[in-house]
């Protein structure tokens, strides 16, 4: 059994337009030790989903199934869903200002989530953690950074402040939200390897929500390939990179500059994403899709096999003539280091 | 655009600009206050029409030296020239005209927009600001505009908290560009958008900039981007500028140690590369920007320091045989392909040193 699976999860919201559908059955798992990475375009529902699955998405219409350890996330009780928060699910989010508070204290708040969860840990305790933790994370001078507010960090650190208490439990599982988008190579390579050491020593999984492609190549075993609110793609890391099947996957690698074309245009994939209000029953790519035909604005493709290999799956009706596709792509990858080496 | 500039001076000047921030002294029982040292002696010059590039390690002073050029924080010393104008000591009034000519869009998404005003709103804030087209004509050039950076116009009444993160970032960028303004200071403008938006949105910034002459400084922690959109690129590194020069020559011809690591430590949307990729990994603690190091701010995490490098700050020159539009602030600069792997500093300051990670 995995980790987590997440089956058939759907969640829409009620607005004055209508019901917007930001996540449309949607199924993954995440093994013990293992980077699933989540990518794909914004706002096609991966923040939503995670958030869900943690219980933090309010005013929301959900069904599916999201088990961790066997436990139903969607069917629990708010006290279970508590503890398993932190403790079994430590969350870096992708928007740091909001989920530190403000008006208290750096070290204060970490602290306190510590003790939330254990009251047998002294403050002074909680305290030096604290300290260790902002270290670990590489804030310099952590004993007097302890005392600050949010708002006299960086950006960038305020992101590494939310790591150190998404990590201050040894969570089995961590969902890291663009936990590195504000922060530069040299400090995102340290936090990535702050998170791999986390997982080589405690197995932790992973999963990764990221538009950094780069950081996807690096680290994740498995891919999930967002648009509109369900997965287009699912597959290892080399498969999504090199022998992807949907043509969104191809977009999106695509859209990427390449070294040394300095101030040319770059090739996004035309048009608009789709409303989530009323999506038909269709491809939601099709109005973008260079290779959509009639078939595809009839019916919406399922996630499945491609070549019947259980570990490639995609949503698209195009046959998975996967070596001519293939090859095709890796001649027009190749030298694409795309950013330099 | 009659303003009187004269022939070869550039849109925008700074010279020696340092911002401070006071923090609470780290002892308790002592109640002196600290400074953060945020941005400490930046000199650097933007032309008309051109894109600087700038970028560095987080907390390096980057958006604080973009709030200091958009004049929302004073300086605690050094000058700032506008179209041949020093605006650094502005007062509120004499500055407005210049918000319109200086446009800034913000690293944070969330933390800049009002959660309780619509979108359309917020977007057509700037008209409303100084008091230009109002009405159904407003709402027309906001829906305008929110279609030029990918936003559905028909979602000009809702509400911040309705969209995501990327489509958040776009609201900033659609706001920004409304009042056509000279100068546009980008913090992290795609970051927080997925490869195809970004693509999007920096299509977008190029084709304004040949439209409408506009000037860039854009502030990124991908290399790969900014180095895509920039004419030149400066380097920053713990509140001073470490080494600025032409993209490629900086890609090509790096001279400074830290320029060298940033770009050996870009992940490469490729397996194949990520997996061969040879990279400069610097350990040892950020250094604290209250504290900044002595000499060399770099010295402790340099694989090249010397005794020389902890003494003595380097002027930011030309270095070796480099022309003047290649500056370096390093006493002992790369030489083409040199090998940085395989440096070790000559001093140890408190065991802090450099491991390089060859790829297994
Ligand atoms: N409270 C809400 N009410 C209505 N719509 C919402 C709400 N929260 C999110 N949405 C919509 O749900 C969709 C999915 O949003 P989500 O934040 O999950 O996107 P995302 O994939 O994380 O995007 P990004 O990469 O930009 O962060 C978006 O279209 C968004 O506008
Ligand atoms: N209002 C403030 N009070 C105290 N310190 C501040 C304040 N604003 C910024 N700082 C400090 O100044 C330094 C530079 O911050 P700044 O936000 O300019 O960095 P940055 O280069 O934009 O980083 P990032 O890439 O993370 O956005 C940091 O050490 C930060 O903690
Ligand atoms: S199903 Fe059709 S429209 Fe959709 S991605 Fe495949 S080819 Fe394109
Ligand atoms: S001056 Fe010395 S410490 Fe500084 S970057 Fe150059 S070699 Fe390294
Ligand atoms: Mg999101
Ligand atoms: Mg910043």
């Amino acid at each position: 059994m995995a980790l987590l699976e997440v089956d058939d999860l759907h969640v829409s919201f009620q607005t004055p337009d209508g019901v917007v559908e930001a996540v449309r059955g949607l199924s993954f798992e995440v093994d013990d030790g293992q980077t699933l990475a989540i990518v794909g375009e914004s706002g096609s529902g991966k923040s939503v989903a995670t958030q869900t699955i943690t219980g933090l998405t309010r005013g929301a219409t959900v069904s599916g199934r999201a088990r961790f350890k066997g436990t139903d996330l969607l069917h629990c009780s708010t006290e279970q869903l508590r503890q398993i928060r932190g403790a079994g699910i430590g969350m870096i989010f992708q928007d740091p200002l909001s989920s530190l508070h403000p008006y208290y204290r750096v070290g204060w708040q970490i602290v306190e989530m510590i003790r939330a969860h254990d009251r047998t840990v002294t403050k002074a305790q909680a305290r030096r953690r604290a300290v260790e933790l902002l270290g670990l994370v590489g804030i310099p001078a952590p004993e007097n950074r302890v005392d600050d507010y949010p708002h006299q960090f960086s950006g960038g650190m305020r992101q590494r402040v939310m790591i150190a208490m998404a990590m201050a439990l040894n969570p089995a599982l961590l969902i890291a939200d663009e936990p590195t988008t504000a922060l530069d190579v040299t400090v995102q390579e340290q936090v990535l390897s702050v998170m791999g050491r986390l997982q080589e020593e405690f197995g932790t999984a992973i999963v990764l929500i990221t538009h950094d492609l780069g950081i996807v190549a690096e680290l994740s075993d498995e891919v999930v390939v967002m648009y509109a609110g369900t997965a287009m793609e699912r597959a290892s890391r080399r498969t999504i990179f090199y022998e992807h099947h949907h043509p969104y996957t191809e977009g999106l690698l695509g859209s990427l500059p390449r070294t040394g074309g300095t101030r040319e245009r770059l090739t996004p994939i035309p048009g608009l994403p789709p409303s989530l209000i009323g999506l038909p029953d269709a491809c939601p790519f099709a109005p973008r899709c260079g290779y959509a035909w009639s078939r595809c604005h009839e019916q919406a493709p399922p996630l499945s096999p491609v070549y019947s290999d259980p570990h490639h799956l995609s949503a698209c009706w195009l046959p998975g003539q996967r070596d001519e596709r293939a090859q095709a792509r890796r001649r027009t990858q190749t030298g694409s280091g795309v950013r330099a080496a | 655009m009659t303003t009187g500039v004269q022939p070869g001076e550039p849109m925008l000047r700074l010279q020696e600009v340092r911002k401070h921030f006071p923090v609470r002294s780290a002892h308790l029982l002592e109640r002196t206050t600290e400074q953060v040292h945020a941005v400490d002696g930046v000199s650097l010059t933007v032309s008309r029409g051109e894109t600087l590039g700038l970028v560095g390690e987080t907390g390096c002073g980057k958006s604080t030296l973009a709030r200091c050029i958009a004049g929302l924080v004073g300086l605690t010393s050094g000058q700032i020239w506008f179209e041949g104008r020093r605006i650094d000591s502005l007062s509120t009034r004499q500055m407005r005209p210049l918000r319109r000519d200086i446009q800034v869009v913000f690293q944070d998404p969330y933390g800049s927009l009002n959660p309780r005003r619509r979108v359309g709103s917020i977007i057509g804030d700037p008209f409303a600001v100084h008091g230009l087209v109002s009405g159904t004509a407003r709402r027309r050039a906001v829906q305008d505009l929110m279609e030029m950076v990918g936003l559905n116009p028909e979602h000009y009444n809702r509400f911040p908290a309705e969209f995501s993160g990327g489509q958040r970032q776009r609201i900033g960028v659609a706001r920004a560009l409304a009042l056509h303004p000279k100068l546009v200071i980008c913090d992290e403008p795609v970051s927080a958008l997925d490869v195809s938006i970004q693509a999007q949105i920096i299509n977008l910034l190029l084709d304004l900039q040949s439209e409408l002459g506009l000037t860039y400084v854009f502030i990124s922690h991908d290399l790969s981007v900014v180095r895509h959109v920039s004419d030149r690129i400066a380097v920053m590194y713990l509140g001073r500028i470490a080494e600025v020069a032409p993209s490629d020559e900086l890609f090509d011809r790096t001279r400074h140690p830290y320029t060298r690591a940033l770009l050996s430590a870009l992940p490469a949307p490729d397996p194949d590369l990520a997996d061969s990729r040879s990279r400069i990994v610097l350990s040892g603690d950020v250094p604290s920007p209250v504290h900044p190091p002595s000499g060399c701010r770099f010295h402790p995490r340099c694989p090249k320091a010397t005794r020389e490098c902890t003494e003595v700050e380097p002027d930011l020159a030309p270095v070796l045989d480099d022309g003047a539009e290649h500056l370096a602030a390093c006493l002992h600069p790369l030489e083409v392909g040199e090998d940085l792997t395989r440096a070790r500093p000559s001093v140890h300051p408190a065991g802090r040193t450099v491991t390089t990670e060859v790829p297994t």
